[in-house]
């Protein structure tokens, strides 16, 4: 470690997610570069979003990534992975790693936040006994399930127990039932969540839990874990009540213990149940050595939430840079986070306050339990619980404290809000309590920093980007916001039309219109306006979509973006290229040689490109046809690569050659490219198929990504690559290929119609209806009752197809608009210039120009 | 008759201007009838390229065939030649093309750029693009140059 001699060096043992707060809060604060700081982690990557460890299943490591990884790479901040410290030297003022290397501080911070409780039992240690708190532990679960499954005969399920019926546990059996594995939960305490939710809500909480197929046994004590007779592996948990249950894995989930071993071999205080002893300025006893997260003992215990936790690191830098801050107190409210299962609850849950009073709406047999606390008056808000609702939960919570408006509580539980008064939250309410970020940051943040969307809100405050509970609150809050700043949140496509292109999609389907001046002229804004170039191509894609016809015919030809009405790409210097589909990137050798042939002749730059298909640049409007004559007589077709269209299928190899596939992702890929080919949408589709889990078409970067499983194909949605890279989430599982095309359908025509104008799946997905989850209802359960309505209309884009090339070759007509000069149609633009490099051309550059080193003008070949 | 025919005319087709005062000789295009309505097209005149628009008709007067616009093919914003292959529309009732490549929209009727599109325009071009006359005789397209 080199120490500048200005700068003081902080020391952070543990890199979980409050060391990762303390130094982004660190780095935002200290422009002066008084500190530099070292983080020594335990486990052997970077912080990661602990809070969402479940998603890791689905989302892998990126899924749970922690703030800006730039973060690790500025020049005051050191991380070393894999790094336990093993000790503290207080007089020394250093600390010594698990390599033996001693480091020197000046300031200390305790981050090791908390590792999982193991309760006493017998047989604890057994192999398929797990916890869950690292990545580690969730990769080695995930391995032994899969391990199980692949050692029983098909259909037989692989059976877990998860011990602990809290927040943690209920996470964990829902990852198990995600994993396909069967899932009970052993609760010592009366209900389960006895932390955050009486006994009523309990009671709704168990029947939606049972309703995800998840068994729940309380009042449970295990004495002991069996092995297997045969494996040696955990084979059946006993309980004290005598009774017994066979089990292939077990999560352990009883809660945390601080990890203040080294606070304690350091003679620092430590609290009666653990953890550092901090003031509220999370200062040890020791005025170099300071605690934050999980491992401080503030106001005499430790708090297992990442919210306080950030504060306490807010604190510390505060204290550094010579601040004055100290701790608050902490936000307790929880939300379960386990899908389909609404849960929530903050304050004085139990209402143990002295004369609280407690209104609760039930409806036991949707399993919905609601309830308030609050003060003996029936106006101020104690407290509340959340069960198979949680709607009001995040209006409510910012409340915590304040007088309720209105004369009716209870109005506040019923469903929809039932009539209760609109909650308008003072300025200094936490709206997101993982991140701190009051409801006056929020409306700041629209007011002063010209967001103007929730993603925007967002990145500039954080709220809302760790457990999301608080989203649909943000959202609300902005919302309001825009309006009254009359920032109005504009959907009108541009001057001629009011409409967003979804309500104009719908419009034109409706009232069934087939030409651009119908629809000027039935939903235009002004008499005699013609169109622009927003508008056009929306509707001409909208006219595609609906099946109209050839893209050139009649007046459509009109609303044609360049690319769209060359039926070629566009480049810079104003010549076009041009790209051949080669479904599912398959090309035979014949294909090869014309390609190249053509190529040849037309002195064209060849190119592979990302999608796995040939790109050939340079091609002149004039040169089109004549390129394209011997392309489709070799049998290829447009590739649509200049359309907002379906681009490419690209696919791995699959099993018919690799020795892992397990499906034949090239057959697939071949059959969906041809399925969806010149289907026209808001903006490009890309998809891909791999043939098993190693994922080599990196088909969750696509729009529509499809991986085989053994049982048939998983398929994701909403990725992309670009500048804000998206992996695509898990739609539906172990689909058969007929079922895989039909959701594909389903769920292309539903973006088809409702997506706002060059909008990709991922922010459409994240602006629609219900979300991913809304998508899925939708598609996978017809909650929208439009499925028949978007199969028949996939089924008329399948059998309308025709080669768009093909069609303008046959038709005198068409061919026109392919002259490079109307008064000298197979003129070459003479001011098209190259020059050679690599063994092929490329359009020369502006110096080149001037300097007059242009080797070739537009007729010439670059080769003889 | 199709534009091929004017071209063949063209060699020997140069007529004088004898009104505008910019105009320095006037250039026979094509046939009216061999631009695309809403579309535009480049006409090439030794090394001018300008592009012509032709717009559509007044309903109340179709005879009339719509007015032709004509503004210099080269793209100030990329450097390439290719303002005929732009998008057509309105803009506040002003008749508008937008550059092919990077979406600037300027006014067919003065050469304005309405919409920059927070680019700057290649090299030391200036942003607006030039018009030329137009005027239509017996159904012939004629651009008058400079
Ligand atoms: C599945 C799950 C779901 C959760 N859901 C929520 C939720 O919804 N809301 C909420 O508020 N909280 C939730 N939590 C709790 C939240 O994750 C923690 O409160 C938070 O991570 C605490 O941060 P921390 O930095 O104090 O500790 P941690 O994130 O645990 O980080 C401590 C790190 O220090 C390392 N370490 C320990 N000792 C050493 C050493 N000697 N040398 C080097 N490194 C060391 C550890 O390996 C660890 O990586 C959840 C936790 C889990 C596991
Ligand atoms: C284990 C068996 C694997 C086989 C047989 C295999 C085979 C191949 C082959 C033949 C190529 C083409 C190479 C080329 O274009 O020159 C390729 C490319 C690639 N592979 Fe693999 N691969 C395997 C595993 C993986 C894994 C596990 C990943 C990702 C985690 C992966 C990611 C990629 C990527 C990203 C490309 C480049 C794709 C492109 O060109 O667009 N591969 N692979
Ligand atoms: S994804 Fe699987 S099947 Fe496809 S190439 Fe990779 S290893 Fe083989
Ligand atoms: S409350 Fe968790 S992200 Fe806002």
């Amino acid at each position: 470690m080199v120490n500048s001699g200005i700068s003081q060096h902080l020391v952070v043992i543990g890199g979980g997610m409050v060391a990762q707060r303390l130094v982004e809060a660190l780095r935002a604060r200290d422009d002066a570069g008084r500190y530099h700081v070292t983080v020594f982690a335990e486990e052997p990557r970077a912080p990661y979003d602990r809070v969402g460890l479940t998603r890791w299943f689905e989302e892998g490591p990126e899924g749970i990534a922690l703030g800006d990884q730039a973060l690790w790479a500025d020049p005051h901040v050191t991380l070393h992975t894999d790094r336990k410290i093993d000790s503290i030297d207080r007089e020394a003022k250093t600390v010594t790693d698990r390599l033996g290397h001693v480091h020197a501080y000046d300031e200390l911070v305790l981050a090791t936040g908390s590792s999982a409780a193991m309760p006493p039992i017998p047989g604890n240690d057994l192999p398929g006994v797990f916890v869950y708190r690292t990545i580690d532990d969730v990769a080695a679960l995930r391995g032994w399930v899969e391990e199980k499954r692949r050692s029983y005969p098909e259909g037989k399920p692989v059976r877990g127990a998860v011990i602990g019926g809290g927040l943690l546990g209920l996470e964990a059996a829902g990852a198990l039932t995600a994993l396909d594995a069967q899932a009970t939960v052993i609760e010592f305490g009366t209900h389960l969540m006895g932390v955050q939710v009486d006994l009523g809500g309990g009671q709704a909480l168990k029947r939606l839990i049972n309703g995800k197929g998840i068994g729940v046994r309380a009042e449970t004590a295990t004495s002991q874990l069996k092995p297997h007779r045969r494996t040696g592996h955990v084979g059946r948990l006993d309980f004290a009540d005598g009774g017994r249950l066979d089990v292939d894995v077990v999560v352990v989930a009883t809660g945390v213990r601080p990890r203040d071993e080294l606070a304690r071999a350091a003679g620092l205080p430590v609290g009666e149940r653990g953890g550092a002893v901090v003031d509220l300025s999370c200062r040890t006893e020791d005025p170099h050595v300071w605690a934050v997260g999980e491992v401080a003992c503030i106001e005499g215990r430790c708090i297992g939430l990442v919210a306080p936790g950030n504060t306490m690191a807010e604190v510390v830098v505060d204290r550094l840079l010579g601040g004055l801050a100290e701790f608050p107190g902490a936000d307790t409210a929880t939300k379960l986070k386990l899908s389909g299962v609404d849960v929530a609850s903050f304050g004085d849950a139990h209402a143990r306050t002295e004369d609280a009073v407690e209104v609760v709406w039930a409806d036991p047999v949707a399993g919905v339990y609601k309830k308030l606390v609050l003060s003996d008056d029936a106006r101020t808000l104690l407290g509340g619980v959340f069960v198979g609702d949680a709607g009001p939960y995040a209006s409510l919570r910012p409340m915590l404290g304040a007088e309720l408006p209105g004369d009716d509580p209870s109005a506040f539980l019923l469903p929809e809000g039932g009539g209760a008064p609109n909650l308008e939250l003072p300025d200094e309410a936490n709206v997101c309590s993982c991140n701190n970020v009051s409801a006056g940051a929020i409306r700041g943040a629209v007011t002063q920093h010209q967001c103007t969307d929730v993603p925007g809100v967002k990145a500039c405050t954080r709220a809302g980007t760790t457990c999301g509970a608080c989203l649909p609150l943000v959202k609300k809050l902005v919302d309001t916001e825009l309006e009254r700043a009359g920032i109005e949140v504009s959907t009108a496509l541009c001057e001629h039309f009011d409409l967003s292109r979804a309500q104009l999609f719908d419009a034109v389907r409706v009232a069934d219109l087939h030409s651009f001046s119908d629809i000027v002229a039935r939903f235009g804004t002004g008499t005699g306006s013609r169109g622009c170039d927003i508008c056009k191509p929306v509707a001409a894609s909208i006219l595609a979509s609906l099946g109209n016809g050839h893209i050139l015919s009649g007046e459509q030809s009109t609303l044609q973006d360049t690319n769209d009405h060359m039926l070629a790409n566009l480049q810079k210097d104003g010549t076009y290229s041009v790209v051949p589909r080669m479904p599912g990137g398959e090309v035979t050798p014949e294909g090869l040689i014309t390609v190249g042939q053509v190529a040849k002749d037309f002195g064209l730059y060849t190119k592979i490109t990302g999608g796995q298909r040939i790109d050939m640049f340079g091609a002149r409007v004039e040169q089109l046809p004549d390129i394209w004559r011997r392309l489709v007589d070799a049998g290829f077709e447009s590739g649509h690569a200049y359309g907002k269209s379906l681009r490419t299928v690209k696919s791995c190899v699959g099993s018919t050659w690799c020795r892992y596939g397990v499906q034949d992702s090239v057959g697939m890929a071949v059959e969906l490219e041809l399925r969806y080919r010149g289907l026209r949408s808001p903006h490009k589709l890309k998809m891909g198929v791999s043939g098993c889990a190693r994922e080599c078409a990196e088909a969750r970067g696509k729009d529509v990504g499809v991986i085989a499983t053994d049982k048939g194909w998983n398929v994701y949605v909403g990725g992309n690559g670009g500048q804000t890279p998206r992996h695509a989430k898990l739609l539906a599982e172990d689909l058969t290929s007929e079922e895989l095309l039909r959701t594909i359908d389903r769920f292309l025509m539903y973006y088809v119609r409702t997506a706002d104008r060059l909008q990709r799946t991922a922010p459409w997905i994240e602006e629609v209806d219900g979300g991913l989850d809304g998508v899925r209802e939708v598609v996978m359960e017809d909650s929208l009752g439009i499925c028949a309505d978007l199969d028949a209309a996939m089924a008329r884009h399948v059998e309308n197809y025709e080669d768009e090339w093909k069609a303008v070759l046959e038709d005198p007509e068409k061919l026109r608009r392919f002259s490079s000069f109307v008064n000298a149609p197979k003129g070459a633009d003479p001011s098209l210039a190259y020059v050679e490099e690599r063994g092929q051309r490329r359009p020369a550059t502006s110096e080149e120009r001037a300097t007059g080193v242009v080797i070739a003008g537009p007729r010439l070949e670059v080769r003889a | 008759m199709t534009a091929n025919d004017v071209s063949e005319v063209q060699a020997t087709g140069v007529t004088w201007g004898s009104d505008g005062s910019a105009v320095a000789r006037w250039e026979r295009a094509c046939f009216l009838t061999d631009l695309f309505p809403e579309r535009g097209a480049a006409a090439l005149f030794g090394n001018v390229q300008v592009a012509l628009f032709r717009l559509p008709e007044d309903p109340l007067d179709p005879a009339d065939g719509g007015p032709v616009y004509a503004v210099q093919n080269l793209d100030p914003f990329s450097g390439a030649y290719v303002m005929s292959r732009g998008i057509v529309g309105t803009r506040a009732g002003v008749p508008t093309v937008a550059a092919p490549v990077y979406k600037q929209v300027f006014s067919l009727v003065t050469g304005e750029c309405l919409v920059a599109a927070d680019k700057a325009p290649q090299g030391d071009l200036p942003p607006d693009l030039r018009t030329y006359e137009v005027e239509i005789r017996d159904g012939v397209i004629h651009v008058g140059l400079p």
